[in-house]
Protein backbone atom coordinates (compact mmCIF):
# COMPACT_ATOMS: atom_id res chain seq x y z
CA UNK A 1 0.00 0.00 0.00
CA UNK A 2 2.92 2.43 0.70
CA UNK A 3 5.11 1.40 -1.66
CA UNK A 4 1.89 2.41 -4.18
CA UNK A 5 1.57 5.30 -2.57
CA UNK A 6 5.00 6.60 -3.25
CA UNK A 7 5.26 5.54 -7.02
CA UNK A 8 1.93 7.18 -7.83
CA UNK A 9 3.60 10.48 -5.55
CA UNK A 10 6.77 9.88 -7.71
CA UNK A 11 5.05 9.60 -11.18
CA UNK A 12 3.10 12.81 -10.72
CA UNK A 13 6.09 14.30 -9.85
CA UNK A 14 8.13 13.48 -12.33
CA UNK A 15 5.07 14.27 -14.91
CA UNK A 16 4.35 17.48 -13.30
CA UNK A 17 8.11 18.71 -13.88
CA UNK A 18 8.52 17.03 -17.45
CA UNK A 19 4.99 18.19 -19.04
CA UNK A 20 4.25 21.35 -16.86
CA UNK A 21 8.12 22.69 -16.89
CA UNK A 22 10.28 21.16 -19.10
CA UNK A 23 7.58 21.05 -21.95
CA UNK A 24 6.93 24.22 -21.77
CA UNK A 25 10.46 25.62 -21.71
CA UNK A 26 11.53 23.29 -24.37
CA UNK A 27 8.43 24.15 -26.44
CA UNK A 28 8.86 28.21 -26.16
CA UNK A 29 12.68 27.95 -26.52
CA UNK A 30 11.92 25.62 -30.18
CA UNK A 31 9.06 28.29 -31.02
CA UNK A 32 11.54 31.80 -30.15
CA UNK A 33 14.14 30.19 -32.20
CA UNK A 34 12.29 28.54 -35.40
CA UNK A 35 9.39 30.60 -35.86
CA UNK A 36 9.91 34.01 -33.85
CA UNK A 37 7.40 36.17 -36.20
CA UNK A 38 4.77 33.99 -35.74
CA UNK A 39 5.28 32.66 -32.26
CA UNK A 40 5.41 36.34 -30.77
CA UNK A 41 1.85 36.89 -32.94
CA UNK A 42 2.78 37.65 -36.27
CA UNK A 43 3.20 41.58 -35.46
CA UNK A 44 4.04 43.92 -38.42
CA UNK A 45 4.76 47.87 -38.41
CA UNK A 46 0.80 48.31 -38.84
CA UNK A 47 -0.17 45.63 -36.57
CA UNK A 48 -0.68 41.42 -36.55
CA UNK A 49 -2.03 40.66 -39.81
CA UNK A 50 -3.95 37.87 -37.81
CA UNK A 51 -5.95 40.00 -35.75
CA UNK A 52 -8.87 42.14 -37.79
CA UNK A 53 -9.03 45.73 -37.14
CA UNK A 54 -11.63 48.60 -37.86
CA UNK A 55 -11.13 50.12 -40.96
CA UNK A 56 -13.48 52.96 -41.36
CA UNK A 57 -12.23 54.81 -44.61
CA UNK A 58 -13.54 54.56 -48.05
CA UNK A 59 -9.96 54.23 -49.40
CA UNK A 60 -9.51 50.99 -47.66
CA UNK A 61 -11.57 47.57 -48.15
CA UNK A 62 -13.22 46.77 -44.77
CA UNK A 63 -12.85 43.68 -42.92
CA UNK A 64 -16.01 41.96 -41.10
CA UNK A 65 -17.56 43.54 -38.72
CA UNK A 66 -17.05 42.62 -34.95
CA UNK A 67 -20.21 41.18 -32.25
CA UNK A 68 -20.62 45.16 -30.89
CA UNK A 69 -23.05 45.65 -32.64
CA UNK A 70 -23.58 47.66 -36.56
CA UNK A 71 -20.97 50.26 -37.70
CA UNK A 72 -22.13 53.07 -35.44
CA UNK A 73 -20.26 55.14 -33.20
CA UNK A 74 -20.21 53.63 -29.13
CA UNK A 75 -20.54 56.92 -26.76
CA UNK A 76 -20.71 54.61 -23.55
CA UNK A 77 -17.17 52.99 -24.63
CA UNK A 78 -15.88 55.83 -26.28
CA UNK A 79 -14.88 53.70 -29.23
CA UNK A 80 -15.66 53.60 -32.74
CA UNK A 81 -17.74 50.59 -33.34
CA UNK A 82 -17.85 48.99 -36.77
CA UNK A 83 -15.11 46.46 -36.96
CA UNK A 84 -13.18 47.28 -34.04
CA UNK A 85 -11.52 44.33 -32.76
CA UNK A 86 -11.38 46.20 -29.57
CA UNK A 87 -14.14 45.71 -28.34
CA UNK A 88 -15.34 42.29 -29.61
CA UNK A 89 -17.78 40.22 -27.64
CA UNK A 90 -18.29 43.52 -25.81
CA UNK A 91 -14.90 43.75 -23.68
CA UNK A 92 -11.89 45.15 -24.52
CA UNK A 93 -9.39 42.54 -25.61
CA UNK A 94 -11.66 39.34 -25.14
CA UNK A 95 -12.17 37.09 -28.49
CA UNK A 96 -15.70 36.07 -28.83
CA UNK A 97 -19.18 35.58 -31.05
CA UNK A 98 -22.08 36.96 -30.39
CA UNK A 99 -23.52 33.37 -29.99
CA UNK A 100 -27.13 34.88 -31.41
CA UNK A 101 -28.91 31.86 -32.89
CA UNK A 102 -30.11 31.52 -36.87
CA UNK A 103 -33.89 32.80 -35.56
CA UNK A 104 -32.76 35.65 -33.48
CA UNK A 105 -34.72 39.07 -33.22
CA UNK A 106 -31.65 40.67 -32.45
CA UNK A 107 -29.61 39.30 -35.38
CA UNK A 108 -32.02 40.30 -38.04
CA UNK A 109 -31.98 43.71 -36.67
CA UNK A 110 -28.38 43.94 -36.50
CA UNK A 111 -28.43 42.82 -39.48
CA UNK A 112 -30.80 44.86 -41.38
CA UNK A 113 -28.97 47.60 -39.64
CA UNK A 114 -25.13 46.52 -41.28
CA UNK A 115 -26.95 46.07 -44.50
CA UNK A 116 -27.90 49.52 -44.38
CA UNK A 117 -24.55 50.63 -43.51
CA UNK A 118 -23.21 49.20 -46.34
CA UNK A 119 -25.33 50.54 -48.85
CA UNK A 120 -24.34 53.28 -47.42
CA UNK A 121 -21.06 52.99 -48.51
CA UNK A 122 -22.11 52.39 -52.43
CA UNK A 123 -21.36 48.76 -51.56
CA UNK A 124 -23.98 45.72 -51.85
CA UNK A 125 -22.65 43.22 -49.05
CA UNK A 126 -22.18 39.42 -49.10
CA UNK A 127 -22.86 37.25 -46.21
CA UNK A 128 -19.20 37.80 -44.45
CA UNK A 129 -19.39 41.44 -44.30
CA UNK A 130 -22.81 41.08 -42.35
CA UNK A 131 -22.19 38.75 -40.13
CA UNK A 132 -19.50 38.14 -37.16
CA UNK A 133 -16.96 35.52 -36.81
CA UNK A 134 -16.41 32.90 -34.30
CA UNK A 135 -13.40 34.66 -32.77
CA UNK A 136 -14.62 38.57 -33.27
CA UNK A 137 -11.78 39.34 -34.64
CA UNK A 138 -11.52 37.80 -37.74
CA UNK A 139 -8.40 39.29 -40.09
CA UNK A 140 -9.77 37.75 -43.54
CA UNK A 141 -12.19 38.33 -46.28
CA UNK A 142 -13.10 36.19 -49.15
CA UNK A 143 -12.15 37.41 -52.26
CA UNK A 144 -15.65 37.51 -53.29
CA UNK A 145 -16.41 40.05 -49.98
CA UNK A 146 -13.25 42.11 -51.53
CA UNK A 147 -14.48 42.52 -54.90
CA UNK A 148 -18.34 43.88 -53.93
CA UNK A 149 -15.83 46.48 -52.09
CA UNK A 150 -14.87 47.77 -55.34
CA UNK A 151 -17.00 50.79 -55.84
CA UNK A 152 -16.40 52.05 -52.80
CA UNK A 153 -12.59 52.12 -52.73
CA UNK A 154 -12.27 52.71 -56.57
CA UNK A 155 -14.93 55.85 -55.86
CA UNK A 156 -12.41 56.95 -52.88
CA UNK A 157 -8.90 56.59 -54.06
CA UNK A 158 -9.26 56.61 -58.12
CA UNK A 159 -8.06 53.46 -58.95
CA UNK A 160 -9.63 51.55 -61.64
CA UNK A 161 -12.00 48.59 -61.20
CA UNK A 162 -9.27 46.43 -62.94
CA UNK A 163 -6.54 47.45 -61.13
CA UNK A 164 -8.03 46.63 -58.04
CA UNK A 165 -9.63 43.21 -59.30
CA UNK A 166 -6.02 42.35 -60.12
CA UNK A 167 -4.83 43.31 -56.30
CA UNK A 168 -7.90 41.47 -55.39
CA UNK A 169 -6.65 38.27 -57.15
CA UNK A 170 -2.62 38.73 -56.34
CA UNK A 171 -3.54 38.90 -53.02
CA UNK A 172 -5.80 35.78 -52.74
CA UNK A 173 -4.85 32.35 -50.62
CA UNK A 174 -6.15 29.92 -51.76
CA UNK A 175 -7.34 27.11 -49.87
CA UNK A 176 -4.21 25.68 -48.12
CA UNK A 177 -3.13 22.24 -50.51
CA UNK A 178 -6.09 22.94 -52.75
CA UNK A 179 -8.95 21.64 -49.99
CA UNK A 180 -7.98 22.69 -46.23
CA UNK A 181 -10.18 25.39 -45.48
CA UNK A 182 -11.71 28.25 -47.60
CA UNK A 183 -9.84 30.90 -50.16
CA UNK A 184 -9.40 33.93 -48.23
CA UNK A 185 -7.03 37.58 -48.26
CA UNK A 186 -5.87 38.97 -45.04
CA UNK A 187 -7.10 42.26 -44.93
CA UNK A 188 -4.22 44.14 -43.48
CA UNK A 189 -2.05 43.05 -46.41
CA UNK A 190 -4.82 43.37 -48.83
CA UNK A 191 -4.54 47.63 -47.62
CA UNK A 192 -0.63 47.45 -47.05
CA UNK A 193 -0.43 46.37 -50.59
CA UNK A 194 -3.52 49.37 -51.94
CA UNK A 195 -1.36 51.56 -50.18
CA UNK A 196 1.21 50.95 -51.95
CA UNK A 197 -0.57 51.31 -55.44
CA UNK A 198 -2.65 55.41 -54.32
CA UNK B 1 -5.79 53.80 -31.65
CA UNK B 2 -4.19 50.80 -29.93
CA UNK B 3 -4.81 47.22 -29.79
CA UNK B 4 -4.79 44.52 -26.84
CA UNK B 5 -3.04 41.48 -28.12
CA UNK B 6 -3.19 38.55 -25.28
CA UNK B 7 -0.38 36.47 -26.17
CA UNK B 8 1.12 33.31 -23.99
CA UNK B 9 2.34 30.01 -25.02
CA UNK B 10 -0.32 29.04 -26.86
CA UNK B 11 0.99 26.65 -30.02
CA UNK B 12 2.21 24.03 -28.26
CA UNK B 13 -0.83 23.92 -25.36
CA UNK B 14 -2.62 23.34 -28.34
CA UNK B 15 -1.02 20.23 -29.54
CA UNK B 16 -2.24 18.77 -25.78
CA UNK B 17 -5.56 20.39 -25.77
CA UNK B 18 -7.10 17.98 -28.38
CA UNK B 19 -4.70 15.10 -27.80
CA UNK B 20 -6.29 14.98 -24.80
CA UNK B 21 -9.92 15.29 -26.03
CA UNK B 22 -9.72 18.47 -23.63
CA UNK B 23 -10.88 21.21 -25.43
CA UNK B 24 -10.20 23.81 -22.87
CA UNK B 25 -9.05 27.16 -25.09
CA UNK B 26 -6.32 29.17 -24.15
CA UNK B 27 -8.54 32.03 -25.57
CA UNK B 28 -11.96 32.91 -25.24
CA UNK B 29 -12.98 31.91 -28.42
CA UNK B 30 -10.96 28.77 -27.84
CA UNK B 31 -10.10 27.39 -31.86
CA UNK B 32 -11.85 30.26 -33.81
CA UNK B 33 -9.17 32.83 -32.50
CA UNK B 34 -6.39 33.37 -35.07
CA UNK B 35 -3.25 32.35 -32.65
CA UNK B 36 -5.21 29.05 -31.74
CA UNK B 37 -5.79 28.11 -34.94
CA UNK B 38 -4.26 30.12 -37.66
CA UNK B 39 -4.40 28.66 -41.03
CA UNK B 40 -6.29 25.49 -43.03
CA UNK B 41 -3.83 23.17 -42.66
CA UNK B 42 -3.78 23.49 -37.78
CA UNK B 43 -7.41 23.03 -38.22
CA UNK B 44 -6.88 19.60 -39.89
CA UNK B 45 -4.16 18.67 -37.52
CA UNK B 46 -6.40 19.84 -34.45
CA UNK B 47 -8.95 17.67 -35.67
CA UNK B 48 -6.33 14.41 -37.04
CA UNK B 49 -5.19 14.82 -33.06
CA UNK B 50 -8.35 14.92 -31.44
CA UNK B 51 -9.67 11.44 -33.61
CA UNK B 52 -6.31 9.75 -32.90
CA UNK B 53 -6.59 8.18 -29.26
CA UNK B 54 -10.25 7.23 -29.78
CA UNK B 55 -10.31 5.75 -32.78
CA UNK B 56 -7.09 3.87 -32.69
CA UNK B 57 -8.18 2.53 -29.29
CA UNK B 58 -10.70 0.25 -31.54
CA UNK B 59 -7.17 -1.67 -32.90
CA UNK B 60 -5.69 -1.65 -29.59
CA UNK B 61 -8.78 -3.65 -28.72
CA UNK B 62 -8.64 -5.77 -31.44
CA UNK B 63 -5.29 -6.59 -30.54
CA UNK B 64 -6.27 -7.39 -27.05
CA UNK B 65 -9.31 -9.62 -27.54
CA UNK B 66 -7.31 -11.52 -30.48
CA UNK B 67 -9.18 -10.20 -33.15
CA UNK B 68 -8.92 -7.62 -35.31
CA UNK B 69 -12.18 -8.09 -36.78
CA UNK B 70 -13.74 -7.13 -33.57
CA UNK B 71 -11.99 -3.73 -33.51
CA UNK B 72 -12.56 -3.23 -36.94
CA UNK B 73 -16.34 -3.98 -36.78
CA UNK B 74 -16.57 -1.23 -33.62
CA UNK B 75 -14.72 1.21 -35.88
CA UNK B 76 -17.47 0.44 -38.54
CA UNK B 77 -19.78 1.64 -36.39
CA UNK B 78 -17.75 4.67 -35.28
CA UNK B 79 -17.09 5.63 -38.81
CA UNK B 80 -20.47 5.05 -40.34
CA UNK B 81 -22.61 6.93 -37.70
CA UNK B 82 -19.92 10.12 -38.08
CA UNK B 83 -20.14 9.81 -41.48
CA UNK B 84 -23.92 10.69 -41.93
CA UNK B 85 -23.59 13.08 -39.02
CA UNK B 86 -21.04 15.10 -40.74
CA UNK B 87 -23.11 14.79 -44.04
CA UNK B 88 -26.11 16.38 -42.58
CA UNK B 89 -24.80 18.94 -40.22
CA UNK B 90 -22.57 20.13 -43.37
CA UNK B 91 -25.41 20.33 -45.47
CA UNK B 92 -27.57 21.86 -43.02
CA UNK B 93 -24.58 24.98 -42.34
CA UNK B 94 -24.35 25.43 -46.36
CA UNK B 95 -27.97 26.80 -45.84
CA UNK B 96 -28.47 30.54 -45.63
CA UNK B 97 -28.99 32.11 -42.21
CA UNK B 98 -32.52 32.90 -42.42
CA UNK B 99 -32.12 36.13 -40.44
CA UNK B 100 -29.35 37.35 -42.99
CA UNK B 101 -31.77 35.55 -45.86
CA UNK B 102 -34.36 38.14 -44.52
CA UNK B 103 -32.25 41.25 -44.06
CA UNK B 104 -32.06 40.85 -47.73
CA UNK B 105 -28.72 39.10 -48.59
CA UNK B 106 -28.41 36.12 -50.44
CA UNK B 107 -25.92 33.75 -51.35
CA UNK B 108 -24.21 30.58 -51.81
CA UNK B 109 -21.73 30.49 -49.00
CA UNK B 110 -23.26 28.93 -46.40
CA UNK B 111 -24.24 30.13 -42.79
CA UNK B 112 -21.52 32.51 -42.09
CA UNK B 113 -22.56 33.86 -39.02
CA UNK B 114 -20.22 32.66 -36.12
CA UNK B 115 -17.41 31.57 -38.80
CA UNK B 116 -14.19 32.15 -39.84
CA UNK B 117 -13.37 33.32 -43.53
CA UNK B 118 -10.49 31.09 -43.62
CA UNK B 119 -12.26 27.83 -42.69
CA UNK B 120 -15.61 28.29 -44.15
CA UNK B 121 -18.91 26.05 -43.78
CA UNK B 122 -18.01 22.39 -44.50
CA UNK B 123 -14.41 22.59 -42.00
CA UNK B 124 -16.06 24.10 -39.34
CA UNK B 125 -19.40 21.77 -39.75
CA UNK B 126 -16.73 19.06 -39.67
CA UNK B 127 -14.57 20.39 -36.80
CA UNK B 128 -18.21 20.27 -34.78
CA UNK B 129 -18.94 16.90 -35.65
CA UNK B 130 -15.47 15.35 -34.60
CA UNK B 131 -15.57 17.84 -31.32
CA UNK B 132 -19.05 17.08 -30.28
CA UNK B 133 -18.87 13.31 -31.31
CA UNK B 134 -15.36 12.51 -29.28
CA UNK B 135 -15.47 14.44 -25.57
CA UNK B 136 -13.47 17.39 -27.04
CA UNK B 137 -15.39 20.37 -27.16
CA UNK B 138 -13.17 22.69 -28.44
CA UNK B 139 -14.31 24.73 -31.35
CA UNK B 140 -13.46 26.67 -34.46
CA UNK B 141 -16.81 28.81 -34.74
CA UNK B 142 -19.60 29.61 -32.50
CA UNK B 143 -21.91 26.58 -32.52
CA UNK B 144 -24.44 28.78 -30.95
CA UNK B 145 -24.90 30.49 -34.39
CA UNK B 146 -25.25 26.92 -36.17
CA UNK B 147 -28.29 26.67 -38.17
CA UNK B 148 -31.34 24.52 -36.36
CA UNK B 149 -30.70 21.33 -37.60
CA UNK B 150 -26.26 21.78 -37.76
CA UNK B 151 -26.57 22.41 -33.74
CA UNK B 152 -28.33 19.39 -33.83
CA UNK B 153 -26.33 17.41 -35.48
CA UNK B 154 -23.13 18.90 -32.63
CA UNK B 155 -26.08 18.28 -30.00
CA UNK B 156 -27.22 14.64 -30.58
CA UNK B 157 -23.40 13.35 -31.21
CA UNK B 158 -22.91 13.64 -27.56
CA UNK B 159 -26.30 12.58 -26.74
CA UNK B 160 -25.41 9.04 -28.47
CA UNK B 161 -23.36 8.70 -25.31
CA UNK B 162 -20.28 10.30 -27.58
CA UNK B 163 -19.44 6.44 -28.67
CA UNK B 164 -18.36 7.66 -32.40
CA UNK B 165 -15.88 7.69 -31.37
CA UNK B 166 -15.70 9.36 -28.44
CA UNK B 167 -13.72 10.18 -25.77
CA UNK B 168 -9.96 8.18 -24.69
CA UNK B 169 -10.88 4.99 -23.39
CA UNK B 170 -14.46 6.43 -22.83
CA UNK B 171 -15.83 6.32 -26.06
CA UNK B 172 -14.80 2.71 -26.07
CA UNK B 173 -16.81 1.33 -23.31
CA UNK B 174 -19.47 3.18 -23.86
CA UNK B 175 -19.64 1.50 -27.07
CA UNK B 176 -18.55 -1.99 -25.81
CA UNK B 177 -21.51 -1.35 -23.16
CA UNK B 178 -23.98 -1.03 -26.63
CA UNK B 179 -22.44 -3.94 -28.68
CA UNK B 180 -23.38 -6.20 -25.49
CA UNK B 181 -27.29 -4.78 -25.38
CA UNK B 182 -26.64 -5.25 -29.14
CA UNK B 183 -25.83 -9.39 -28.95
CA UNK B 184 -28.65 -9.08 -26.21
CA UNK B 185 -30.67 -8.34 -28.78
CA UNK B 186 -29.65 -10.37 -31.44
CA UNK B 187 -29.83 -13.45 -29.30
CA UNK B 188 -33.37 -13.07 -28.53
CA UNK B 189 -33.88 -13.04 -32.42
CA UNK B 190 -32.25 -16.36 -32.69
CA UNK B 191 -33.50 -17.83 -29.62
CA UNK B 192 -29.87 -18.86 -28.08
CA UNK B 193 -27.64 -17.38 -24.95
CA UNK B 194 -25.76 -14.44 -26.22
CA UNK B 195 -22.12 -14.28 -26.34
CA UNK B 196 -19.47 -11.38 -26.97
CA UNK B 197 -16.19 -12.34 -26.89
CA UNK B 198 -16.70 -16.28 -26.19
CA UNK B 199 -18.41 -14.83 -23.23
CA UNK B 200 -22.01 -15.65 -22.03
CA UNK B 201 -24.30 -12.42 -21.85
CA UNK B 202 -26.62 -13.01 -19.26
CA UNK B 203 -29.45 -11.64 -17.17
CA UNK B 204 -26.82 -9.68 -14.89
CA UNK B 205 -24.78 -8.65 -17.75
CA UNK B 206 -27.81 -7.49 -19.60
CA UNK B 207 -28.89 -5.70 -16.30
CA UNK B 208 -25.53 -3.77 -15.94
CA UNK B 209 -25.35 -2.53 -19.76
CA UNK B 210 -28.99 -1.56 -19.57
CA UNK B 211 -28.29 0.38 -16.68
CA UNK B 212 -24.91 1.98 -17.93
CA UNK B 213 -26.61 2.87 -20.87
CA UNK B 214 -29.82 5.02 -18.95
CA UNK B 215 -27.43 6.97 -16.28
CA UNK B 216 -26.20 9.91 -18.60
CA UNK B 217 -29.83 10.14 -20.82
CA UNK B 218 -31.47 10.28 -17.33
CA UNK B 219 -28.83 13.05 -15.75
CA UNK B 220 -28.77 14.89 -18.30
CA UNK B 221 -32.80 15.27 -18.66
CA UNK B 222 -33.38 15.46 -15.20
CA UNK B 223 -30.92 18.52 -14.69
CA UNK B 224 -32.17 19.85 -17.78
CA UNK B 225 -35.90 19.70 -15.99
CA UNK B 226 -34.88 20.84 -12.77
CA UNK B 227 -32.68 24.07 -15.04
CA UNK B 228 -36.02 24.81 -17.19
CA UNK B 229 -38.43 24.83 -13.84
CA UNK B 230 -36.61 27.17 -11.61
CA UNK B 231 -35.94 30.63 -12.39
CA UNK B 232 -32.36 30.66 -11.99
CA UNK B 233 -32.08 28.25 -15.12
CA UNK B 234 -34.29 30.21 -17.35
CA UNK B 235 -31.86 33.55 -16.52
CA UNK B 236 -28.98 31.47 -18.20
CA UNK B 237 -30.15 31.98 -21.86
CA UNK B 238 -29.19 34.61 -24.28
CA UNK B 239 -31.29 33.58 -27.05
CA UNK B 240 -35.25 33.83 -27.23
CA UNK B 241 -37.91 30.77 -27.81
CA UNK B 242 -36.80 27.41 -28.85
CA UNK B 243 -32.99 28.47 -29.12
CA UNK B 244 -32.76 29.41 -25.80
CA UNK B 245 -34.37 25.95 -24.54
CA UNK B 246 -31.41 24.55 -26.96
CA UNK B 247 -28.66 26.45 -25.25
CA UNK B 248 -30.14 24.84 -21.83
CA UNK B 249 -30.04 21.32 -23.22
CA UNK B 250 -27.00 21.80 -25.07
CA UNK B 251 -25.21 23.33 -22.13
CA UNK B 252 -26.20 20.38 -19.53
CA UNK B 253 -26.04 17.79 -22.27
CA UNK B 254 -22.11 18.80 -22.87
CA UNK B 255 -21.22 18.78 -19.46
CA UNK B 256 -22.75 15.43 -18.33
CA UNK B 257 -20.87 13.79 -21.49
CA UNK B 258 -17.93 15.59 -20.21
CA UNK B 259 -17.68 17.23 -24.08
CA UNK B 260 -17.34 20.73 -22.85
CA UNK B 261 -18.09 22.73 -25.52
CA UNK B 262 -21.08 24.72 -25.76
CA UNK B 263 -24.53 27.18 -27.04
CA UNK B 264 -21.83 30.13 -25.67
CA UNK B 265 -24.94 32.56 -25.12
CA UNK B 266 -26.15 30.78 -21.75
CA UNK B 267 -24.81 32.31 -19.11
CA UNK B 268 -23.04 29.08 -17.18
CA UNK B 269 -20.73 31.11 -14.44
CA UNK B 270 -23.91 31.68 -12.07
CA UNK B 271 -24.32 29.66 -8.39
CA UNK B 272 -27.51 27.87 -10.14
CA UNK B 273 -25.44 26.53 -12.83
CA UNK B 274 -22.33 25.51 -11.56
CA UNK B 275 -23.77 23.27 -8.71
CA UNK B 276 -26.73 21.80 -10.91
CA UNK B 277 -23.67 21.58 -14.00
CA UNK B 278 -21.20 20.15 -11.52
CA UNK B 279 -23.30 17.01 -10.32
CA UNK B 280 -24.19 17.05 -14.14
CA UNK B 281 -20.74 16.58 -14.58
CA UNK B 282 -19.68 14.37 -11.40
CA UNK B 283 -22.84 12.24 -12.42
CA UNK B 284 -22.13 12.00 -15.70
CA UNK B 285 -18.68 10.80 -15.59
CA UNK B 286 -18.07 8.31 -12.68
CA UNK B 287 -21.79 7.31 -11.70
CA UNK B 288 -21.36 5.17 -15.31
CA UNK B 289 -18.14 4.02 -14.58
CA UNK B 290 -19.84 1.80 -11.74
CA UNK B 291 -22.16 -0.75 -13.90
CA UNK B 292 -19.32 -0.43 -16.27
CA UNK B 293 -16.27 -1.61 -13.95
CA UNK B 294 -19.16 -4.16 -12.21
CA UNK B 295 -19.67 -5.72 -15.89
CA UNK B 296 -15.85 -5.87 -16.55
CA UNK B 297 -15.54 -7.86 -13.28
CA UNK B 298 -18.63 -10.36 -14.34
CA UNK B 299 -17.44 -10.93 -17.93
CA UNK B 300 -13.73 -11.50 -16.69
CA UNK B 301 -14.45 -14.15 -14.26
CA UNK B 302 -16.51 -15.78 -17.19
CA UNK B 303 -15.04 -18.94 -18.92
CA UNK B 304 -14.63 -18.56 -22.13
CA UNK B 305 -17.12 -20.51 -24.41
CA UNK B 306 -15.55 -22.10 -27.64
CA UNK B 307 -17.72 -20.79 -30.31
CA UNK B 308 -19.68 -22.84 -33.05
CA UNK B 309 -21.69 -22.88 -36.01
CA UNK B 310 -25.17 -21.72 -33.75
CA UNK B 311 -22.63 -18.87 -32.34
CA UNK B 312 -23.80 -15.19 -33.31
CA UNK B 313 -21.09 -13.66 -35.19
CA UNK B 314 -20.00 -10.28 -33.29
CA UNK B 315 -17.26 -9.04 -36.44
CA UNK B 316 -19.43 -9.10 -39.26
CA UNK B 317 -21.94 -6.61 -41.00
CA UNK B 318 -24.85 -7.67 -39.27
CA UNK B 319 -23.55 -7.11 -35.62
CA UNK B 320 -22.40 -3.47 -36.70
CA UNK B 321 -25.70 -2.87 -38.39
CA UNK B 322 -27.59 -4.20 -35.56
CA UNK B 323 -25.51 -2.16 -32.83
CA UNK B 324 -25.81 1.41 -35.14
CA UNK B 325 -29.30 0.76 -34.69
CA UNK B 326 -29.18 0.11 -30.80
CA UNK B 327 -27.31 3.00 -30.61
CA UNK B 328 -29.76 5.13 -32.06
CA UNK B 329 -32.70 3.77 -30.70
CA UNK B 330 -31.49 4.23 -27.22
CA UNK B 331 -30.57 7.99 -28.61
CA UNK B 332 -33.15 8.51 -30.24
CA UNK B 333 -35.83 7.39 -27.64
CA UNK B 334 -34.56 8.87 -24.70
CA UNK B 335 -33.77 12.00 -26.68
CA UNK B 336 -36.09 12.89 -28.77
CA UNK B 337 -38.68 14.77 -27.13
CA UNK B 338 -36.29 17.04 -25.57
CA UNK B 339 -34.54 17.45 -29.55
CA UNK B 340 -38.23 18.55 -30.53
CA UNK B 341 -38.62 20.71 -28.17
CA UNK B 342 -35.43 22.82 -29.69
CA UNK B 343 -33.86 22.49 -32.69
CA UNK B 344 -37.21 20.62 -34.17
CA UNK B 345 -39.36 23.26 -33.11
CA UNK B 346 -36.65 26.08 -34.46
CA UNK B 347 -36.41 24.50 -37.89
CA UNK B 348 -40.21 24.34 -38.78
CA UNK B 349 -40.75 27.85 -37.54
CA UNK B 350 -40.08 28.89 -40.64
CA UNK B 351 -39.95 32.87 -41.17
CA UNK B 352 -40.32 33.38 -37.37
CA UNK B 353 -37.90 35.18 -35.51
CA UNK B 354 -37.75 34.96 -31.18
Amino acid sequence: MLVHLRRSFTMALICLVIFGFAYAFAGTGVAQLLFKFQANGSITANGSTLIGQNWTSPKFFHGRPDDFGPYAANAATNTAGGDNPLVANGFHGQSGATNLGPHSKVLLANTKKLVAYWHSMGVNPTPDLVTTSGSGYDPDISPQDALVQIPMVAKATGLSAATLTKLINSQTHGAQFGFLGASYIDVLQLNEALAKLT
Amino acid sequence: MTQTIARGPIGFMEAIKQLGTNGGGFLNANSATTFENPTGLTNFLSMYLLLAIPVALTHTFGKMVGSIRHGVALLSVMALLFGVWVGFTSFAEHQNNPAVAAAGVHSTVGNTEGKEVRFGDTSSALFGVASTMTSTGSADAAYDSFTPVGGMGLMTGMMLGEVTPGGTGSGLYTLLIYAIIAVFIGGLMIGRTPEYLGKKIQAREVKLAGLAALVMPVVVLVVTAIAVSVAAGRAGPLNAGPHGFSEILYGLTSQGNNNGSAFGGLTGNTPFYNIVGAIDMLLGRFAIMVPVLALGGALAAKNVVPESLGTFRTDNGMFVGLTIGVILIIGGLTFFPAISLGPIVEQLSHGRFF
